[in-house]
């Protein structure tokens, strides 16, 4: 049986931007958050070093210097108003959280402290800057907590353990809302509203060695992509230099902000010869290449030569204690490595998709080079594309871009959803989903989904990670049109609807399928390098060609359609990028 | 010249492993609980080879994904900060992807944690755990008028309650508590905890009804002083010191 049920605004997701907009939302009109997972597990709880803003609470900092790192960290693919847009509203949105409780480590004089971090310098790449606000090395978790109490005291209403698995649209495009698994019982849900924002999160579940957590597979951009919204800018994905090495936890580069510095096998300090002027703060990007460069030239460490290190040794343990614990025991538990007295093993770990749904500075969703809004959708967080981030997004500038473009679409959705006419949902609304999950429940026989998981990630983990070849991408093409024959014959082993986890692992796997091809498609013909794509084949940047955003669409036999359009410029002329 | 794969990827082709010499055979028994098989629950066992340090959650996918579809748990980020994953392992509450294969190796036995309705296998009812958290004011409480820019705090005062922002919800510390098990009335000690972190927030004015909220029967006063909380918090909160500030709170107003 099918339940419905009718909001003013839905959102889907509850993460930082989720229940930031949530949050804008509930002041003015009827709001639900779908989520599935209960709020405060969301990975935005697992976000460690910092969020910038240019306080200028310790040393002399600007709005603009901020924007400007950020568009030269984004190798200029950045849309320069967004950025200028974001610094200057940072100042705000983390006093915002302050007032809300948010727990930052403070001065000597009671302010907000902060701390350097990669990218982030004083007057347009002078020297490093103190920018990054932060509550230990658990910012992201007290962002998350801090967003969730709000949220409680305004009692906004979650359904959790819900999955979006469609987005309904009426026949002229306009969003009428989603169909939704309820995990608990097996049920699907319609929910009708007049704004739907997505704050679903990323995708980095689709490498082998990946910070993110188990529940980012991408379900929003792959639920709008199947409904005909492009996905903008899918070859750039950030791959971080410090993951914890096998399983790409995530180290903070705070680490490296406080001193912290990056080694290979013989112990030598060699981001010294990759970015002479700002060395192991450079952004992640250029760390993550070097370290390549470095295994590749024979210096990497570990039983396998496939490993560089991180060494916090040399800091005050005080330091360690008070503003890296976290990441500290990480390396205890994990690789059972005692930081305070040696390197940690690293190794570069897929991070965040600088890639996502299109949208403008105001949350709306766009489609298409003349960026047509399309009605009722919003979306704002990593699986949202403003973009802000460009080809390489800079350290802390992801927990931002959730409060500040969270904020923003929940103010455009509150505005649309107060006065739009709720529309008319499609006929058989869930027939869809009902078909697809039931071809996998039927099925007796079949592929394993376990076994197409592994190999997608271990293939994606070899041919479309830190650098990349069209030879390497097409193949990489032909092995996901293996995959995904084999996913059209998956069977699972959970037949019932009592928490069936295996056929909404199922269900995300194929997700991960199609964002996968697009990242592919998007990345073989971006025929230059850029941020993090990098390509050895053409490793030069092309601005010629190649300054503008990619926007891949599904075509009518399944496959990726590439467009393209222009990045929005600003004041900052292109240069080459050296740190 | 070697490839992009080859160069990241010397590693062998094993998913895990590498940093530790030969694989271990851990058998992994999981009471199990299904509402459409069965209304009790039964326990199954399985042999998994792994590598001694792979997280017990990544067992247990291991089983699930290549052994076993239907078994049951929730975990997402595997590395200790969202909460999800809190079992009964070895007899004592634990999050499990915190917990490597070769310190419970060569068995280990997981149950759903207690006090709270299972639900399925691993599963068990969050809702009246959330209940707790919510009934405590766990909110910043302040209506002295919005400066312009931030709130000043000390260092000191941001330490004193910098233990307790740690929470993850995952309540390890509620279902390890005998006085819970008893009474389901009883807020907890991850509700006590939560309050905690604003009773002694220099910038909160919600203390008072916190405090007041937390003397009724259902509050501190019930807890017994076990230290079962402290034992199985996963983030090192010293839980039941911050029980026992909160009590000492509470005798400072007199309610």
């Amino acid at each position: 049986m099918t339940v419905t049920h009718t909001y003013d605004a839905l959102v889907v997701g509850a993460g930082g931007a989720g229940m930031r907009a949530a949050i804008e939302l509930s002041d003015s009109v009827r709001t639900a958050v779908i989520s599935k997972l209960y709020p405060t597990r969301s990975h935005t709880g697992a976000a460690q070093g910092g969020v910038c803003a240019a306080l200028g609470n310790t040393e002399e900092d600007h709005p603009e210097w901020h924007a400007f790192d950020t568009v030269k960290g984004g190798d200029y693919l950045t849309d320069q108003p967004a950025a200028l847009l974001m610094a200057e509203e940072a100042v705000d949105a983390i006093y915002q959280l302050e007032r809300w409780g948010l727990p930052f480590n403070r001065t000597p004089d009671g302010r907000i402290d902060q701390r350097r971090f990669g990218g982030h310098t004083a007057n347009h790449g002078e020297r490093p800057v103190r920018r990054a606000c932060y509550a230990a090395d658990r910012t992201g978790h007290m962002i998350l907590q801090t967003l969730f109490q709000q949220c409680v005291k305004r009692e906004v209403r979650f359904f959790n353990e819900f999955y979006c698995l469609d987005l309904l649209r009426t026949p002229d495009g306009t969003t009428a809302g989603v169909v939704a698994y309820e995990l608990a019982t097996g049920e699907l849900h319609v929910f009708r509203a007049r704004s739907v924002v997505f704050a679903t999160g990323g995708y980095g579940r689709m490498f082998r060695v990946t910070s993110n957590a188990h529940a980012l597979t991408g379900d929003g951009p792959a639920v709008a992509y199947r409904r005909g919204i492009p996905l903008e800018d899918m070859e750039m994905f950030q791959f971080h230099p410090t993951g914890l090495a096998r399983l790409g936890v995530l180290l903070s580069e705070a680490a490296r902000g406080e001193g912290g510095i990056v080694l290979n096998r013989d112990g030598e300090r060699f981001m010294e010869r990759y970015a002479p002027t700002i060395k192991d703060l450079a952004p992640r990007d250029v760390v993550s290449r070097a370290i390549y460069q470095e295994i590749k030239e024979g210096r990497g460490a570990g039983p396998n030569g496939d490993w560089a290190y991180l060494d916090i040794s040399h800091l005050d343990p005080r330091v360690i204690e008070e503003k890296l614990p976290d990441i500290t025991e990480f390396a205890r538990v994990y690789l059972k490595v005692e930081p305070t007295k040696e390197p940690v093993p690293i190794q570069p770990t897929a991070h965040y998709a600088m890639g996502g749904i299109p949208t403008d500075v105001e949350g709306q969703v766009v489609d298409g080079e003349a960026e047509a809004v399309v009605p009722g959708l919003y979306a704002a967080g990593e699986c949202a594309c403003v973009s802000v981030h460009g080809a390489n997004r800079l350290g802390t500038n992801s927990l931002l871009d959730l409060v500040v473009f969270g904020r923003r679409a929940g103010v455009s959705a509150a505005a649309h959803a107060a006065h739009a006419p709720l529309p008319d949902l499609p006929a058989e609304p869930v027939a869809q989903t009902l078909s697809v999950l039931d071809t996998i429940l039927r099925r007796t026989e079949g592929e394993n989904a376990g076994d197409i998981r592994d190999e997608l990630q271990d293939t994606m983990f070899d041919n479309a990670f830190v650098v990349r070849t069209d030879e390497g991408l097409g193949a990489q093409q032909a092995i996901l049109a293996d995959l995904r024959a084999r996913y059209d014959r998956v069977a699972i082993g959970d037949k019932g609807a009592v928490y069936n986890t295996d056929l909404m692992e199922t269900v995300e796997l194929g997700f991960l399928l199609d964002l996968a091809d697009t990242l592919v498609a998007a990345a073989r013909a971006r025929t230059e390098s850029r941020g993090g794509h990098y390509r050895e084949d053409h490793p030069l940047r092309d601005d010629a060609t190649w300054l503008r955003h990619s926007l891949a669409y599904r075509s009518s036999d399944g496959g990726v359609r590439l467009d393209y359009k222009p990045v929005k410029m600003g004041p900052y002329i292109p240069m080459e990028r050296k740190y | 010249m070697a490839t992009a794969a080859d160069v990241m990827n010397a590693s062998d082709r094993q998913r895990v492993g590498g940093a530790s010499p030969g694989k271990l055979t851990l058998t992994v028994r999981v009471r199990r609980y299904n509402p459409e098989v069965s209304d009790d629950s039964w326990w199954d066992e399985w042999h998994v080879e792994c590598d001694p340090l792979d997280r017990l959650v990544e067992v247990l996918h291991q089983i699930k994904w290549h052994q076993d579809g239907t078994l049951s748990f929730r975990r997402s980020c595997a590395h200790g900060i969202c909460g999800s994953d809190a079992m009964l392992i070895d007899g004592r509450n634990q999050l499990a992807c915190k917990v490597l294969a070769e310190d419970v190796a060569p068995k280990v036995t997981i149950e759903p944690i207690r006090g709270l309705a299972v639900l399925k296998d691993l599963i068990v009812d969050m809702d009246p755990f959330m209940e707790g958290f919510r009934s405590v004011l766990p909110f910043l409480i302040n209506d002295s008028g919005e400066p312009d820019k931030e709130r000043r705090q000390s260092p000191e005062d941001r330490a004193r309650y910098d233990d307790t922002t740690k929470c993850i919800l995952c309540a390890c510390c509620t279902t390890s508590c005998p006085v819970f098990w008893g009474d389901e009335a009883y807020v907890g000690p991850a509700a006590i905890v939560n309050a905690h972190r604003f009773i002694f927030d220099s910038r909160d004015d919600g203390g008072r009804e916190r405090l007041k909220i937390l003397s009724e029967k259902t509050g501190v006063f019930r807890c017994r002083t076990t230290f079962n909380c402290t034992d199985a918090c996963p983030r090192g909160i010293e839980v039941t010191k911050a029980i026992q500030e909160v009590k000492r709170q509470i005798l400072f107003e007199r309610f």
